[in-house]
Order: structure tokens, then sequence, then C-alpha cells
């Protein structure tokens, strides 16, 4: 595989919110504005990048039999990094993510890139890979992002954090108020995946004609 | 006794970690295909959650007294991971009944973002030991009520004539948005007025 294609790869062909369908906690948590989505993406692309290319450099010398609590402990420092770096630069969004940038933890993105790819690859290859990963999981952010901040609130990209009150849609009221509340993350993430499943279907059919 | 059944009860129905906190949902996909599953996860969930709920209390005085609170989240994921295999070794030694029936759901659990979640919460909740536990347990309650709920209408949809796109994940987060949506109706609740009476 070429790099473009290990970059590729990840965005769309395992896209891991749409095609592999990981770590949907903080997909459906956080996904309530477009700001927000942004955040947690560079979180997580930043966490698995750093996890990658450690765990790519140790491949061989963690031995076999402990190496899912040692890719545990590199991918817990990097969370932690990360947190602690969020919450002097970016405080009121780091408070709006709340325990979902620890959780990245145990998010199964992160450690399934390291047992599927990075244990098995060279730093280089880690590195695109967790890139590659990063922005399909952050590009899905933003897709169920700006259907929910959209229909919920009639605004995007509303930022408090930076000072930027986003542009209207149209007026408030008139919003869908459940797309913003747990059940519209629910239904929009599950007729999102359902469309995907559809053209993926469609496109198939296509090629075999 | 009140501010502890209040804690219970507002985590099984108002704070629900999968309809309204968006925690551990990877198994409440993966494990709600039969309700037998899902009880047995549910077991394991429960006992787990207490139990890291206890220690990861003191685990967390000892890093606040020695000023190493930034080592939380290491501290905590290993000592999760640690109990899951300890826990694993116990049911395997006593009940290898019980171990054969939730066999490959033990190891999965230190994966679980409930079980981290709950302690996390704990702590920024400023819970005492007792509290901490009992809402590890009221977590995992709703965590269970959930999944074996939701595997009682998966048996179903499993049945149902579905457009073929929304077949598998698509149709089970509908069916969890709309779930969803029920237990919003309990977000108005005064708990602690109904339990004064």
């Amino acid at each position: 595989m070429t790099k473009w294609q290990i970059y590729k790869n990840g965005v769309l062909k395992e896209n891991p919110t749409f095609r592999l369908v990981l770590g949907m906690c903080s997909t459906l948590a956080i996904t309530t504005a477009v700001v927000n989505g942004i955040g947690m993406g560079l979180a997580l692309t930043l966490v698995l990048t750093g996890s990658n290319v450690i765990i790519s450099l140790l491949r061989n010398v963690v031995p076999k039999e402990i190496r899912i609590p040692a890719y545990v402990v590199v991918i817990a420092t990097f969370t932690t990094i990360v947190d602690k770096v969020m919450a002097a630069l970016t405080p009121g969004l780091h408070q709006v993510l709340g325990i979902f940038i620890p959780l990245i933890v145990v998010n199964c993105i992160v450690l399934a890139r390291a047992e599927a790819f990075a244990s098995k690859h060279g730093v280089l290859e880690s590195t695109i890979d967790g890139l590659g990963m990063g922005t399909g999981y952050t590009l899905a952010l933003l897709l169920v992002a700006v259907i929910r901040e959209i229909l919920g609130t009639g605004a995007l990209l509303k930022a408090k954090d930076f000072g930027f009150s986003g542009f209207r849609i149209f007026p408030e009221e008139m919003g869908v108020k459940l797309l913003i509340l747990p059940p519209g993350a629910f239904l929009t993430l599950g007729m999102l995946l359902a469309g995907m499943n559809w053209l993926v279907a469609k496109r198939g059919a296509k090629k075999h004609d | 006794m009140t501010e502890y059944l209040l804690i219970i009860l507002s985590s099984i129905f108002i704070n629900n970690f999968i309809t309204q906190r968006f925690l551990g949902i990877c198994p409440f996909l993966g494990v709600s295909k039969q309700v037998e599953t899902a009880t047995g996860m549910g077991l394991a969930v429960t006992f787990v959650m207490a139990l890291a709920s206890g220690i990861c209390y003191w685990v967390q005085k000892v890093l606040v007294a020695l000023k190493i609170g930034f080592l939380q989240t290491i501290t905590f994921i290993l000592v999760i991971a640690v109990l899951v295999q300890f826990v694993e070794m116990v049911i395997k030694k006593s009940s290898p009944v019980l171990y054969r029936a939730l066999g490959i759901y033990l190891p999965l659990i230190t994966t679980n973002c409930a079980v981290l979640g709950v302690t996390i919460i704990n702590v920024n909740e400023n819970y005492n030991f007792l509290q901490s536990v009992v809402s590890g347990i009221g977590g995992a309650l709703g965590f269970s009520m959930m999944l074996i709920l939701f595997a009682g209408i998966r048996e179903r949809l499993a049945l149902a004539p579905i457009p073929k796109a929304m077949e598998g994940f698509p149709i089970a987060l509908i069916t969890a948005g709309l779930i969803s949506i029920a237990f919003l109706g309990f977000s108005g609740f005064n708990l602690a007025a109904l339990l004064s009476f």
C-alpha cells in the first residue's frame, strides 16, 4: 500500500465511525455543536497518532503476552497529556467535553489501531495511519455535529470559548430541540449509518454491472 | 438512607448511563442480541463497577495525598484492568459454570467506558466511599436494565422485515433513540420530593 492509500483507507474505506462502527460513545455524546466535534476530533487524532508512533517503535521490544497492558499505558500517557494541554488552552471546551477526554483511553479506535496496525507496521506507516483514522473520525464527528447543530439550534459554528457567535441560519425557536438532546444523537447517527450503507450497496451494485 | 436511594434511582432513570450519558455504547450495541448474554454481561459489569468504584475512591485519595493527581487516568485504567483480570481468575476457580457463561465478555469489560466513566464521575462529584460504591452499583443497574430491555427488542427486530440498508447498527441506534426519548420523560422528576413522602 502506498502512503496515500493508507491515509485514504482511514478516511473513507475503513472510516472508524461509519464503516468500522467504533468509538460510538464520544461520537454520540459530544456532537451537539460543531466546535465540540473539532475539539474532540483533534484530541483523538493527537492521541492516536502519538500512541501509534510509540507502539510502532516498541513493537519488537514488548513481549506478546503483555502487549495490551503496555499499549494501554502508552495510550493513557498521551490521553493525560492531551487532557492537561486542553485544560490549559481551551478551558471552556475542556469542560464541555468533560469526561470524554480521559475516556479516550478506552476508545476502541485507538486500541484497535494499535493492535491491528501499529504493532505490525513501521513508524512512518503508523503515523500516516493514525492521521488518516483521526481525520476520518473528525470528519464523521463534523458530519453528525453539523446536522445536529443546524437543525437543533438554527445556527452553525457557535463557539463561546473563542468568542464566536456563529452563523444564524433560521430563528432558534424553529429548531428541533430534540436533536441536541441525547435521543437526537442516536437518531441522527442511525439515519446517517443507514444512508452510508445504502450508498455503499448502490456503488457495489453499479460495479457489478 | 434517602441519599443513597436518590443516587441509585437517579443513575438508573434520570442519568442512565446509556440513554443520557452515552457510556458503554459498544457493549450495548455489541452484546445485546440475546437476552441471556445481555444478562450475563450485565451481572459481570455490575460486579466490576461496584468494585472499581470502591477501590478507585481510595486510589484517588492516595494520588491526591502524594500530589500526583495528574496520573489519575493511567492509574484508574490499570486498576480496572487488574480488577477485571482478578475477577476473571476468581470466577474461573469458584464457578466454572458462570465463567463459561460470561467467558468472552469478561476481558471486554476493561474497555467498557462505563467502568472508567463511573470512577471519574465519582471523583468529579466528590462522593464519599459509600456514595461512590452506591453510584457504581446504580450506574451498573441502569446499564444492565437497558442492555436486557434492548436485547428483548432486538430479538424481535431480527425477525422483522427491515429495509436492507437499515439492518444491524442503524435500526439498533434508531431504536435506542426512541428508548432515549422515553427516558427523557424522567428528567423532569423531582426525586428528592418524591422520596420525602
